[in-house]
């Protein structure tokens, strides 16, 4: 390098040293099943059982791709229609969670009045908490709104996420509340402040929120709530296709490869919006 | 302001409840268009969250099997796992020992990654944030399941008896030595998730001359650096971190289940999930599972809140 780095304060060199060698190595282990799993979906089926086991194949083949294929095109109820559930889930659950809980948020963040605290302090609470150890009672309250076996069961818990609004209002503290003040007193509606000034200022922050959401609902399999065939998702039917078991080991793992491929991607093209939001997201004792 | 003055100049005679009431209302009036806006979330939140706590609650103090209608019990439900449920007190056990591992340890070993990795220039910090995050985003308990594959062909097994360190296979996740350990394992491989994150931003976040300060100050290297500038600048991201580490150790369920199938090996890794899916899903005995429900989500708010007490007082 030509350049010659900056020097910092506190630093000696052979920390440095020791500091990358150290998140090399455990990289090298984080990164390992990944690697074990695009290696193993390009092997034929007898490289994946040879003794000492590797992690790249010797002959490289795309097989096990086609034969999800394949096995793709022989399922029962035709396989768009998982693809379509999975997309409808995760788009409308996405952009519905986006708008609640961008609208409460604005609320919460920007105004005073009474109850805002008595709110805030509920949500931190929520997020104390697991959703999934009320999943019995969840259950007999979404059979009375009559959303067992329907997709609405998936979709409308992930409106009101705890931890959406939490990184959209923290982060919406960042606008001063001034110039919301001055926005009203020129005669702008709630709606139009809303819009115009607070929603273009937290892109970060929505975008974010729709990394976390489609990372949950990507991947959202088998369900309680949903018993029809052709309600089902893409998650869920890959998981059939490989449930059969050490057969279809090869095929197994190109499911992995291709789930685990769109949350990386979407988190790779987003990573600096994230770490914005998140920089934010911190807590007041 | 006007508002104020005039709720002041309000009569005397109103008592002074009656007149903080009143002036509440008001102001309330006056913003009622941003409660439209905290309706849908409200409404969605009021119904899915803080409904199914309360069902929860008063559930958990009856016997009901569906079938019938709910018989009140009173502490009976909470009594039962104490002295009649053996597979409650493994559950327990197995609940907080992944509690102590994965909350407070997955929270170090967030921080502390993110800390190495911040030393770093924003090209490669941007790539090993991306590693050391992966896996929370690939959901690869198929790949840990052939690393853990009993057979000589399974990946740990393999290089083992390469190397020559065992002279049989083991069967790691149906031998009751060491399901939990390879659970926790792969826990921890996949611990660095939002708090991770949160720690990465907030680092980037600290005020670059506080360092410098510090040097003059008598700050001889990083590890003091980190304890005394870093840490506290950073505690409102430490708190958030902390909830989000927690409230994840205490749902270890699925991912056994994932990993090493339900039930696993003589219920050597039971969890308290589990056991709530075990009595409400096979038996049917919603009162009992509604109290097993009950007594987890308190445990998650109160280790939360004790938490969040020990983090304030860092670097004070």
């Amino acid at each position: 390098m030509a350049r010659i780095r900056k020097k910092k304060v506190n630093r000696s060199l052979g920390g440095d040293i020791a500091t990358v060698l150290f998140l090399v190595l455990i990289g090298a282990f984080m990164v390992l099943p990944m690697l074990f799993a695009i290696g193993s979906s390009f092997k034929p089926t007898d490289e994946l059982f040879r003794f000492p086991p590797t992690i790249f194949p010797q002959n490289w083949t795309t097989k096990n791709y086609s034969d999800l294929f394949v096995l793709m095109n022989t399922s029962w109820v035709p396989f768009t229609r998982y693809f379509f559930n999975t997309i409808f889930i995760t788009g409308v659950g996405t952009i519905g969670q986006i708008i609640c809980c961008s609208l409460c948020a604005f609320a919460l963040a920007l105004h005073r009045f009474p109850g805002n605290r008595f709110i805030t302090k509920m949500i931190e609470l929520a997020l104390m908490f697991n959703g999934a150890v009320l999943w019995i009672p969840s259950y007999m309250i979404m059979s009375s709104l009559g959303f067992v076996d329907s997709q609405w069961a998936l979709i409308v818990p992930v409106f009101a996420s705890a931890l959406g609004l939490h990184l959209i209002r923290s982060f919406m503290t960042q606008i001063p509340m001034a110039v919301v003040e001055a926005a009203r007193v020129d005669g702008a509606s709630h709606l139009r402040v809303f819009w115009s000034i607070v929603m273009p200022n937290i892109k970060s922050a929505w975008l974010t929120l729709m990394i976390f959401a489609v990372q949950g609902l990507w991947n959202m399999g088998a369900s309680i709530y949903i018993q029809s065939e052709s309600l089902k998702t893409l998650s869920y039917a890959l998981q059939q296709i490989i449930s059969v078991g050490i057969a279809r080991a090869g095929v197994g793992n190109a499911v992995t490869v291709v789930m685990m491929s769109v949350p990386i991607i979407m988190f790779v093209i987003s990573q600096s919006n994230i770490i914005e939001t998140m920089a934010t997201s911190g807590m007041k004792d | 302001m006007t508002n104020e003055m005039q709720a002041q100049s309000a009569p005397k005679q109103q008592s002074f409840l009656g007149h903080y009431m009143k002036t509440k209302l008001k102001e309330a009036w006056k913003n009622k268009i941003l409660y439209l806006f905290m309706l849908p979330f409200m409404l969605v939140f009021i119904t899915l969250t803080v409904l199914p706590v309360i069902t929860a609650i008063y559930y958990g103090f009856t016997y009901f099997n569906i079938l019938e209608a709910p018989k009140f019990i009173f502490w009976d439900n909470y009594t039962r796992m104490f002295i009649a449920d053996d597979l409650f007190m493994t559950a327990l056990k197995n609940t907080m020992l992944f509690a102590v591992i994965l909350g407070p340890g997955g929270y170090i070993l967030s921080l502390f990654f993110a800390w190495l990795i911040n030393e770093l220039s924003p090209k490669v910090r941007a790539l090993m944030t991306l590693i050391y995050y992966a896996p929370t985003l690939a959901n690869v308990y198929v790949v840990w399941k052939l690393i853990f594959s009993s057979d000589t062909y399974g990946y740990l097994n393999g290089n083992l008896l390469k190397l020559g360190l065992i002279t049989q296979n083991i069967r790691w996740l149906e031998d009751t030595t060491y399901i939990v350990p390879c659970v926790i394992i792969v826990m921890l491989w996949s611990s660095l998730g939002v708090s991770f994150l949160t720690f990465i931003a907030g680092l980037q976040n600290v005020d670059k001359t506080l360092y410098e300060a510090a040097a003059l100050d008598g700050v001889k290297n990083r590890w003091q650096e980190l304890w005394y500038v870093t840490l506290p600048y950073m505690r409102p991201q430490m708190l958030f971190s902390a909830i989000m580490s927690i409230t994840g150790a205490f749902s270890v369920g699925d991912q056994i289940t994932a990993l090493a199938g339900y039930p696993t090996q003589d219920y050597v890794a039971h969890t308290l999930i589990l056991h709530i899916q075990d009595y409400g899903g096979s038996r049917m005995e919603m009162g009992y599972a509604c109290a097993l429900a009950t007594l987890l989500f308190f445990l998650m708010i109160v280790c939360n809140k004790l938490a969040q007490k020990i983090i304030s007082k860092v670097g004070d």
